[in-house]
């Protein structure tokens, strides 16, 4: 059975700015279908990798494939660039009606005009704006605006459907509810989405497949809770929302399991390792515990620690709270749990967290 | 592809109606090149309106089509030694003279003359009122320190001005009370009479804007006084690009008798004396 | 005062009883500005345009020029046309020196950098990535700039008004490569600058209040395009 090719595939692809190499992908491949994410902090490169996959860059080396084809010569660019759409974080709106803006692309493309009434009122339909045919385009709010963005890029049928950050501009409320008609739309419609964004859970709502990218590099890439919590390195680690990252060396050895001292204090974790290797633990905030002493019933948590509460920080939903271990360490408490426990500043407590809920990172020895 | 195209027919019609407009005023009258006869002349003749009358008649009677570009005898000058005009109708003899000597100029005819007046306001702080020659009108004024105005760009009467100072021995250059202008007759005239300063003036111009202004004649008759006008056609030897027909013929046009009789009566009815004084054919 | 009064009657005379020679200079003003203008709309849109958007070597040096000839004193515009034109200059022998043709060569001229500086200003101030959404929507180079220089067609209009209010306005180079000659090119600056040195101020009045209705109705028709456009 042959397997069909990918979508897009890359390879080698390499840009230059001002004598720095600000995109170096040694192969990226993208299924059809699937939505794949960008995420990696400013000036990381995923706006130059989604505008050079977008053909609006030109690499100085490498080599794009779409279907399997070669994509270089002039007019192999224009057919290319005329199968994808993308859409940035302004709108980008021109100076006419909400339905001259969403037929502009069919308008390049020579559609003759009751097709592109159809494509134009289908997609208005789609993102919840029919009202907004007629209405100038300066007249709408912002998110009513991204929406005629996408719209207008929807509209065009594309086969892949670039995403530059588009909901960075939008308030929280507005984001969220564009976002899930989005999500529905690229499902409904097969598209092939690559979208960069700095908002992992945006990422890790919307997408198939992940790419953490750091200077120009795809440093991971994979399903969502395979990157999410089993993070590559210490950056992709923090990056992806890893609270509490500890160094430590392994010093015991167990059935499948081994205990390392980190400050002083053994933690145990599941794996293999050599006694003396240096270790790294990444522990979410969500899979920490606490409890206020005294301590009630057996747990199966092997890792059980008096800690102080060294801060509180309130982040809307829920609470950050930074313990003290003789280690640092990070957990998230419903504002329904900090209320029923009392917790404040300054308490003793007892802080717990499974073994199996440690993601080890063997360091590899740096010179 | 709708999008396109109206876009590349507007730019074709708006292209298409520019080259139009442009044809429809390049080509409007007389574009026929042999029929264009490019006569120099100076501002206070074209001011004086007298060629207003004249190159119409001309232009019937003959078909040529006259480009009258007034300029300072200088300037009018200068274009006949470059051979940028045809034909010159000036009053500064002594350049005249050179020009035709240097062969720039072929058959230079005197045409008319009239005379140039020293005006200055009424309150006359000079008092040069009366004095029958020019060069002590002058002389007063530069020993009273009034303020005298000069055009000062190499016209027949910036000329003719400095052969006053020349003849009363007055070096004005410099003086505190010399202005120099760098402006026409009738712009000069308007400075004197602001500035209530003596100038020197052709008679012509003077009349037709002394309504406006507050200043008198003062000193009048005097033989340097006299303003002769000639016409030169340009040498087509030296520039063989000249319309030496259309010059030929706007010469004999200005010596014919029809025109100098024009000239006789011209400015009778408007200022009750004539401007002009015809002088074809006599001795000079 | 009482000239000024005088200037506007005289003014409302001639227009009223549609002053044939008065008629015919005012034709002609817009005639040659207009013609002026629209060529002026072609260079400078065309130039302006690319160079706004291509980068090359010198372009710093191009920008810096098209800023100085939006200054560039029309005497000397003047000057250097005639130079050219005159019988023995380089294209004397087209012998249009003396001839609307010239005037509009000039205004032209004149006007061009006017309405290449405000095009490449205009351009330049678009959104940086409008370009990129324009070719990522699938159009080609020449239908980008299209798009771009409709989006930029409200300070695109004002360059215009600029170009054609610097043209209809000048008289130093009309009078050179004119020659300001009755009937033929004679407009409406060049023909106050000769009344007033005649002494006729209020046909030099009257003539300038004709001009100054004309550039006002014409802007005004270009302004209220532009306006009907502006954001609201």
């Amino acid at each position: 059975m042959t397997v069909p090719a990918p979508l897009l595939a890359v390879r080698e692809l390499r840009v230059q700015r001002g004598g720095f190499l600000v995109l170096d992908i040694s192969s990226l491949t993208v299924e059809e279908g699937t939505i794949l994410s960008l995420i990696g902090p400013n000036g990381a490169g995923k706006t130059t990798l989604l505008q050079t996959l977008a053909c609006l860059i030109k690499p100085h080396g490498g080599e794009l494939s779409f279907k399997g084809q070669k994509v270089t010569s002039d007019h192999g660019l224009l057919q290319y660039r005329r199968k994808l759409a993308m859409v940035f974080q302004e709108p980008l709106l021109f100076d006419t009606t909400v339905f001259q803006n969403v037929a502009s692309g069919l308008k390049i493309r020579g559609m003759d005009h009751s097709e592109i009434e159809n494509r134009v009122k289908q997609n208005l339909e789609r993102f919840g704006i029919p009202h907004l045919l007629d209405r100038s385009a300066r007249k709408i709010s912002g998110g009513e605006a991204q929406r005629v963005a996408l719209a207008r890029a929807m509209a065009i049928q594309p086969e892949i459907l670039f995403l530059d950050e588009p909901f960075a501009s939008l308030d929280p409320p507005t984001r969220e509810s564009l976002m899930e008609d989005l999500e529905k739309i690229l499902r409904q419609t097969n598209t092939t989405t690559i979208f960069a964004t700095h908002d992992r859970m945006e990422a890790l709502r919307l997408s198939d497949r992940i790419a953490v990218m750091n200077q120009g590099r795809i440093l991971q890439i994979g399903p969502p809770e395979e990157v999410m919590n089993q993070p590559g390195d210490e950056f992709i680690a923090s990056f992806v929302g890893v609270e509490t990252i500890l160094t430590g060396r392994a010093v015991r050895k167990g059935q499948g399991t081994f205990m390392a001292s980190i400050d002083g204090r053994e933690v145990e974790a599941v794996g293999e390792v050599e006694i003396g290797e240096p270790v790294v633990f990444c522990i979410r905030p969500e899979n920490v515990t606490l409890d206020v002493p005294p301590r009630r019933g057996a747990t199966s948590a092997r890792n059980v620690f008096p800690a102080t509460i060294t801060r509180i920080v309130p982040l809307g939903l829920y609470y950050k709270v930074h313990l003290d271990c003789g280690f640092p360490l990070v957990a998230y408490v419903t504002g329904h749990s900090l209320e029923n426990l009392s917790l404040h500043e300054g308490q003793l407590v007892s802080a717990s967290f499974k073994a199996t809920a440690i993601h080890v990172i063997r360091k590899t020895l740096k010179p | 592809m709708n999008r396109m195209k109206r876009g590349l027919v507007l730019s074709i019609i708006c292209l298409a109606a520019t080259a139009i407009l442009f044809a429809v005023v390049a080509w409007s009258p007389a574009q026929a090149q042999q029929k264009n006869i490019i006569l120099s002349t100076t501002t206070s003749t074209q001011d004086s309106g007298l060629l207003d009358v004249l190159i119409p008649i001309f232009e019937k009677k003959t078909g040529y089509f006259v480009k009258t570009i007034a300029v300072g005898s200088g300037q009018a000058m200068a274009m006949g030694r470059k051979g940028e005009a045809d034909v010159l109708l000036v009053h500064s003899p002594a350049a005249e003279k050179k020009f035709v000597a240097e062969g720039y100029g072929v058959n230079r005819r005197i045409i008319m003359h009239n005379d140039f007046v020293v005006v200055g306001p009424a309150e006359d702080p000079a008092k040069i009122k009366g004095t029958q020659a020019a060069a002590e009108a002058f002389r007063k004024i530069a020993s009273a320190g009034s303020l005298f105005l000069s055009r000062s760009d190499k016209s027949g009467t910036h000329s003719k001005e400095m052969r006053i100072w020349k003849a009363a021995g007055i070096n004005p250059e410099g003086q505190k009370w010399y202005q120099q202008t760098g402006l026409g007759m009738g712009r000069t005239l308007n400075v004197a009479s602001e500035k209530k300063g003596y100038t020197l003036s052709d008679r012509g111009t003077y009349l037709a804007l002394k309504k406006n202004l507050g200043l008198v004649i003062l000193t009048e008759g005097d033989a340097i006084l006299l303003n002769v006008y000639h016409v030169i056609e340009v040498n087509p030897a030296k520039w063989p690009k000249v319309n030496a027909a259309g010059a030929r013929a706007f010469a004999d046009f200005m010596v014919s008798k029809e025109v100098q009789g024009i000239i006789k009566t011209f400015g009778v009815e408007k200022f009750g004396s004539p401007l002009f004084f015809p002088d074809a054919g006599k001795k000079e | 005062m009482d000239l000024i009064l005088d200037g506007i009657l005289k003014a409302f005379y001639l227009l009223i009883t549609l002053d044939p020679e008065v008629l015919g200079i005012t034709r002609l003003s817009l005639q040659v500005s207009g013609t002026a203008t629209l060529i002026s709309l072609f260079i400078g849109i065309s130039i302006g345009t690319m160079v706004a958007l291509t980068e090359f070597a010198g372009r710093r040096l191009v920008v810096s020029l098209i800023n100085t000839g939006m200054g560039l004193p029309p005497v000397v515009v003047g000057l250097f046309v005639t130079i050219f034109l005159w019988r023995n200059g380089p294209l004397g022998f087209l012998e249009i020196l003396y001839t609307p043709t010239a005037m509009i060569i000039a205004q032209a001229v004149i006007a061009s950098p006017i309405v290449m500086g405000i095009t490449l200003a205009a351009i330049q101030a678009l959104p940086k990535n409008l370009r990129l959404q324009i070719l990522s929507l699938g159009a080609t180079r020449a239908q980008m700039v299209w798009i771009l220089v409709k989006e930029a067609k409200l300070p695109l209009l004002a360059g215009v008004m600029a170009g054609f209010g610097g043209v209809i306005s000048e008289v130093g180079a009309s009078i050179m490569v004119g020659g300001n000659i009755k009937g033929y090119s004679r407009v409406l600056t060049t023909a106050t600058v000769m009344e007033t040195s005649r002494g006729n101020f209020d046909i030099a009045i009257a003539l300038s209040i004709i001009l100054l209705l004309l550039a006002y109705f014409i802007n005004l028709v270009l302004t209220h395009i532009q306006q009907r456009e502006r954001p609201r």
